[in-house]
């Protein structure tokens, strides 16, 4: 009789089962609630603040998908995840999708089974030394101590680049952002590598920055990608038009200070107003609202504004747009057009 | 004659003298002093080695610790007001304090998690100090962990109304059922029952009695705990849902079918013989992937099953000792009443084994509850996890120590008293027998 | 005419199964098994089934794949393009040493702190009682980031020992140098070495290696041979024989003959470019996790010995005192070997919580097994099930081998009752 409870009980769970995989928009519409994985803590990226609320460029894009769907950009539970959980925890349905600093390579995107959306950050592996080291280029690293965030992209490549460059070299492998950067000013390591990214933010906050240089080389390429499920192509787009959206958003001039204006009074740029929801039905086809795109951006502000509240050039982090403008600006955002 | 004595006699003291002090070397503070540290000259090349390494330790650590900067906004600021001198920046700890104890918990709620804790110690005083109050209070420690479940995370109050009701079905089917059949068989009818109340019956009317009578608080979700607060839950946790388990894998390592202790055996040992991390890593990866496709809940709660399947292969250990402890005649005597093997368990083991494993009760806990910490490596924001979430901050990038020696200090306290506690219950029980 | 009516046959009915004594733990045990059974199966299923829905079938392929990434403590020859297997072989015995270094580590402190506990002297007595309630009250975790912060902040880099007039110096004529990456200690070189021998085409061990073992412990043995016959003899006649020179004599003789025929010298660390080349390096992150683990596990073997003492009654030690034994003897050769029975079983315990808390190295960046096998390896690769499996069984057949050998020696050391 117990077993038979049991057993019913399985099954009625198993039931449940095959209804909820079948479509996560539809989970996160029910739920109410988007869940988004991201990094324990990274200066710029995520972290959070003193009231527990999550701030930072990759939190930006969770809000902004948030946006998309219910217009309301805090409509997100931000689950951290390390980098050994997070692929379990999108995989296992934990999160709707990951927007944690990742690497888009192949075998994440074709072996671990996931769908990356579109490239959010262009960033590459670089080394932080201080300039007492006296040294002017990667290529003269032989036989130096340099301190790595392990689980990471970054461990292959440096193991890589000293390879191919025929030099020895001592890892010395670290948790987190902040002992690696610890490690580092104590002279515990003699260069600091991660993240071109990482490595500005994690140099700005030192006591003398001036002391320390990024060294030239950028030796590895990293595509950080929000990240969603295999298999579930209607969210995959979701997420991917959400951050085309932005993107093309910060293309066509539409700001956080002017989108309401332009979207009471459609103007004459039809790419604008089929965006912003006043012609055609985009949002219908993905399932959403038709001012998704325009709840999307008015969270955090389009693309750029994103990049320069969190990252930019004016934030304590203070990176350049670089590779990250837009194309038409010489840099590699470019988004499909919205027709 | 007279004069005979006083010439051969010079002198006789006819009065006591008074009692002299002891010599000024042995008394007081140089006495003490020469007999506790100087008493031979190994002791005293040691006192003074110590005297100095404890010297040493002050003059570079209180200069440190007792900087004014308390109530700075950020590390830059702390930098600028110590102009280069050497010294905390407590500001963090100010600023940070409350996400520290409560983690993300609204902070207008803080009274929640505030009144469980105070509960929970109201729970627990007739257990830890049985002789002072009253045992009517056990009434309550049976249906606090539903209060606390329900003041923590919320919700109508009808859910854990609905569960604490099934034990209390299981309980009336088991008086019911003990009349009439053996006890093993009335405890799988009680235990049936109960899985049809929480299956089949409380399902039907708990959304109708929530929707008519909505009682309840806001709901927080586990998401939101962090901090000692979580450090603390899921210590208590484990250790209230560990008794029961650990108690069965005891009974059961005793037990005279070898297969049942077989598998208990194989149980314990393997929890025991892997590292807790291990199994975290299993919460955090793996559970997901062993249960029935598509079940999903979240972290806290998976963290929460796998330390309390740890800490109930050390639990069973404890219990174990408590039972071997028992002089054998209390088995005899328990045989020669008639009594069954339940019954015996029931009403003169147990009651016995339990009060002697307290001690041992009490420093699993310390264990699971310092173990906590271990937590932070899979993304969690126990202080551990928090103090890296807090350096990740801008302002507070790159301090270390201020919140290291914080969080080291609470956990001390809370460890070091318990720990108290339990060598008091020690030597208590000690002069029992 | 008398029938002779046999007793009623004994029929089996089917409430025989729970109230005939006789059957009820077959019953038990079967409905236990087929619980058990079922649990199991339902796990298994359950994964499969998972495993399937991510397209991710079990396989362990991925431990012959090449690794791709560098470890810098290494007993073995190991470079980033061996397997995954190598790599997790290479946390394996780095587990294995930070747990033998760790273990004898906290026996002395440990031994050392709880006999100093019981010290007349108040102010050690106290100071110990400090250093065992602050470590067993703070969480281990705690103490091995906390170590490694200490070493790296307190102690000078290698930059600092670079200039005309350097932060920092070597010591010991030159020959150990401490900095926050670790100590630089000189290391034994064989100029006619035999080279290594390969076992198994997998790892090398070096033959002068086992050359010097094995001629140290023929001395050992002969010195030990010796000393029986001593023994004998002082039984036989009651005057012992000086022996301790030929007992050192066949212990160093051969062994300096040897280290003199393998041509051995030290080679001395020197600070060559970023770092100091050269000597052994015992690297920062093992010392911290070994300093933390030893002392925080130290405390609690300090208590247990304190205890063991304390449970020897003063009638033994008064008792051996009446016999003209020294105070020194009494402990080694009364009080010790009884208190040994008391302390060693929690003592096992304690060895195994040293190393299953050895897991926790990757806080500080050690390579263990969980630092290879279950952190970069499971990162790269992305297969949880098979990495989280191996490390667990992994540890519990240390932890096994660990109790069964401590167990082994307990039952020789106790006391058997009547």
């Amino acid at each position: 009789m117990k077993k038979t409870a049991f057993i019913g009980a399985l099954t009625v769970a198993g039931l449940m089962a095959g209804a909820a995989a079948a479509a996560t928009l539809d989970d996160v519409k029910a739920r109410g609630k988007l869940n988004c994985g991201v990094n324990t803590g990274l200066a710029g990226f995520s972290a959070p603040n003193a009231s527990g609320e999550w701030e930072g460029f990759d939190v930006a894009m969770c809000r902004a998908v948030a946006g998309a769907i219910f217009g309301d950009g805090t409509a997100v539970e931000f689950v951290p995840t390390t980098g050994k959980t997070r692929f379990t925890a999108l995989a296992s349905g934990e999160v709707d999708m990951l927007s944690r600093v990742t690497t888009w390579t192949f075998s994440r995107d074709v072996d671990l089974k996931f769908s990356f959306a579109a490239v959010t950050y262009y960033d590459g592996q670089g080394f932080l030394a201080p300039k007492s080291l006296g040294v002017s280029s990667a290529k003269e690293l032989d036989g130096a101590t340099v301190c790595i965030q392990t689980g990471t992209t970054t461990e292959l490549n440096l193991a890589d680049f000293f390879r191919k460059n025929n030099m020895s070299y001592e890892p010395v492998p670290v948790e987190t952002n902040a002992e690696g950067q610890q490690q580092y000013l104590a002279g515990a390591c003699d260069v600091y590598t991660t993240d071109a990214s990482g490595l500005a933010a994690t140099r700005a906050t030192f006591e003398n920055p001036g002391d320390h240089v990024v060294l030239p080389e950028i030796i590895s390429k990293e595509p950080l990608t929000p990240l969603v499920r295999h298999g579930d192509d209607e969210w995959g787009d979701v997420v991917r038009q959400t951050m085309f959206a932005l993107i093309a958003a910060e293309e066509l001039g539409i700001t956080s200070a002017n989108i309401d204006a332009l979207s009471a009074t459609p103007g004459n740029n039809p790419e604008i107003n089929r965006l912003l929801g006043t012609e055609g039905n985009l949002g219908e086809m993905l399932g959403l609202s038709a001012d998704w795109a325009k709840n999307a951006i008015k969270v955090g502000g389009n693309y750029g504004e994103i990049f320069e509240t969190t990252i930019g050039e004016n934030t304590a982090i203070g990176l350049a747009r670089g590779l990250n403008a837009l194309w038409t600006d010489g840099g590699l955002q470019y988004a499909p057009p919205f027709r | 004659m007279s004069n005979t004595h006083a010439d051969t006699v010079l002198f006789v003291r006819d009065t006591m003298l008074p009692q002299q002090d002891p010599p000024s070397s042995t008394i007081g503070a140089i006495g003490w002093a020469k007999e506790n540290l100087f008493s031979g000259w190994i002791n005293s090349i040691l006192t003074l080695v110590s005297l100095a390494f404890v010297l040493f330790l002050l003059a570079g650590l209180l200069p440190w610790l007792f900087s004014p900067t308390w109530s700075m906004n950020s590390l830059t600021e702390c930098r600028e007001l110590l102009a280069g001198d050497h010294g905390a920046c407590w500001g963090v700890i100010r600023e940070r304090w409350p996400q520290l104890m409560f983690g993300f918990y609204p902070s207008e709620m803080y009274w929640r998690p505030v009144l469980t804790i105070v509960l929970l110690f109201v729970a627990i005083a007739p257990i830890l100090f049985a002789e002072r109050v009253p045992s009517k209070l056990l009434g309550f420690t049976a249906i606090f962990p539903f209060v606390a479940v329900w003041l923590l995370w919320g919700g109508t109050i009808w859910g854990p109304l609905m569960a604490l009701l099934g034990f209390v079905v299981a309980y009336f089917v088991f008086g019911l059922a003990d009349k009439y059949l053996t006890s093993a068989l009335a405890l799988i009818a009680a235990v049936v029952s109960a899985l049809i109340w929480w299956g089949l019956i409380s399902p039907l009317i708990e959304p109708a009695l929530s929707s008519a009578l909505p009682i309840g608080l806001e709901t927080v979700d586990s998401r939101q705990f962090g901090g000692f607060m979580l450090s603390i839950t899921i210590g208590v946790t484990a250790i209230m849902c560990s008794l029961p388990i650990g108690i069965l894998l005891a009974l059961g390592r005793q037990s005279d079918l070898p297969l049942v202790k077989a598998i208990c055996v194989g149980f314990i040992e393997f929890i025991r013989g892997v590292p807790l991390i291990t199994l975290l890593f299993i919460a955090s990866t793996l559970l997901n992937i062993f249960l029935p496709p598509g079940t999903n809940f979240d972290i806290i709660l998976r963290v929460m099953i796998m330390v309390t399947l740890f800490a109930s292969a050390y639990m069973a250990e404890v219990i174990r000792g408590g039972l071997a402890a028992l002089p054998k005649g209390q088995y005899e005597g328990a045989d020669s009443l008639g009594l069954d093997y339940w019954q015996a368990q029931r009403l003169i083991i147990m009651p016995q084994a339990l009060k002697i494993s307290i001690p041992g009760i009490v420093s699993t806990f310390i264990g699971v509850f310092k173990d906590t910490t271990l937590v932070s490596i899979i993304s969690m924001f126990d202080p551990l996890g928090l103090a890296n979430a807090i350096r990740a901050d801008q302002s507070w990038n790159g301090i270390y120590w201020e919140l290291f020696i914080f969080i080291g200090v609470v956990f001390f306290i809370f460890c070091f008293s318990m720990s108290r506690y339990s060598m008091y219950l020690e030597r208590k029980l000690q002069t029992g027998h | 005419m008398t029938t002779s009516i046999d007793p009623p046959a004994a029929s089996f009915k089917l409430s025989m199964l729970i109230y005939d004594t006789r059957y009820r733990s077959i019953t038990f045990q079967t409905i236990a098994l087929i619980a058990f059974l079922i649990f199991i199966g339902w796990l298994f299923n359950n994964t499969a089934q998972n495993l399937a829905d991510l397209g991710k079938e079990p396989s362990f392929g991925f431990m012959t794949e090449q690794a791709g990434y560098d470890i810098n403590q290494r007993l073995i020859d190991y470079n980033s393009q061996s397997t995954h297997l190598r790599a997790a072989f290479v946390g394996l015995l780095n587990t294995l040493l930070i747990a033998v270094l760790g273990c004898i580590t906290a026996t002395i402190v440990g031994v050392l702190v709880g006999v100093l506990r019981l010290s007349g002297n108040w102010l050690i007595a106290r100071l110990m009682t400090v250093y065992v309630e602050m470590f067993r009250n703070v969480p281990v975790l705690m103490w091995i980031v906390l170590c490694m912060a200490i070493l790296i902040e307190s102690l000078p880099s290698p930059r600092d020992f670079r200039g005309e007039t350097p932060e920092a110096s070597m010591m010991l004529f030159d020959s150990v140098a401490i900095t926050n990456r670790g100590v630089y200690i000189p290391e034994p070189l064989f100029s006619r070495g035999l080279g290594d021998v390969s076992v198994g085409g997998v790892f090398g061990i070096s033959l002068d290696l086992i050359a010097v073992l094995i001629v140290l412990g023929a001395g050992l043995y002969g010195a030990a041979k010796i000393r029986k016959r001593a023994d004998v003899i002082q039984n036989a006649t009651g005057v012992r024989p000086r022996t301790w020179h030929t007992r050192l004599a066949v212990v160093f003789v051969p062994l300096i003959i040897l280290l003199v025929a393998l041509g051995f010298h030290l080679g001395y660390p020197a600070l060559k470019g970023f770092n100091f080349q050269g000597g052994t390096h015992m690297r920062n992150s093992l010392i911290a996790l070994w300093l933390a683990l030893s002392l925080y596990t130290a405390a609690f073997i300090a208590e247990i010995v304190r205890a063991g003492i304390l449970a020897i009654s003063g009638g033994q030690t008064e008792a051996a005192a009446a016999l003209g034994i020294r105070p020194g003897r009494i402990m080694s050769l009364v009080v010790l070997p009884q208190a040994l029975r008391v302390i060693i079983p929690p003592l096992i315990s304690q060895y195994l919580n040293l190393t299953k808390n050895s897991s926790l190295a990757i806080a500080v960046g050690y390579m263990d097994i969980t630092g290879t096998l279950m952190g970069i390896t499971l990162n790269q690769t992305g297969r949880e099930l098979e990495t989280v499996l191996m490390g667990m069984l992994v540890y519990l057949a240390i932890s096994l081998s660990i109790s069964s050998v401590m167990n082994w020696y307990n039952s020789r050391v106790k006391l058997v009752e009547r």
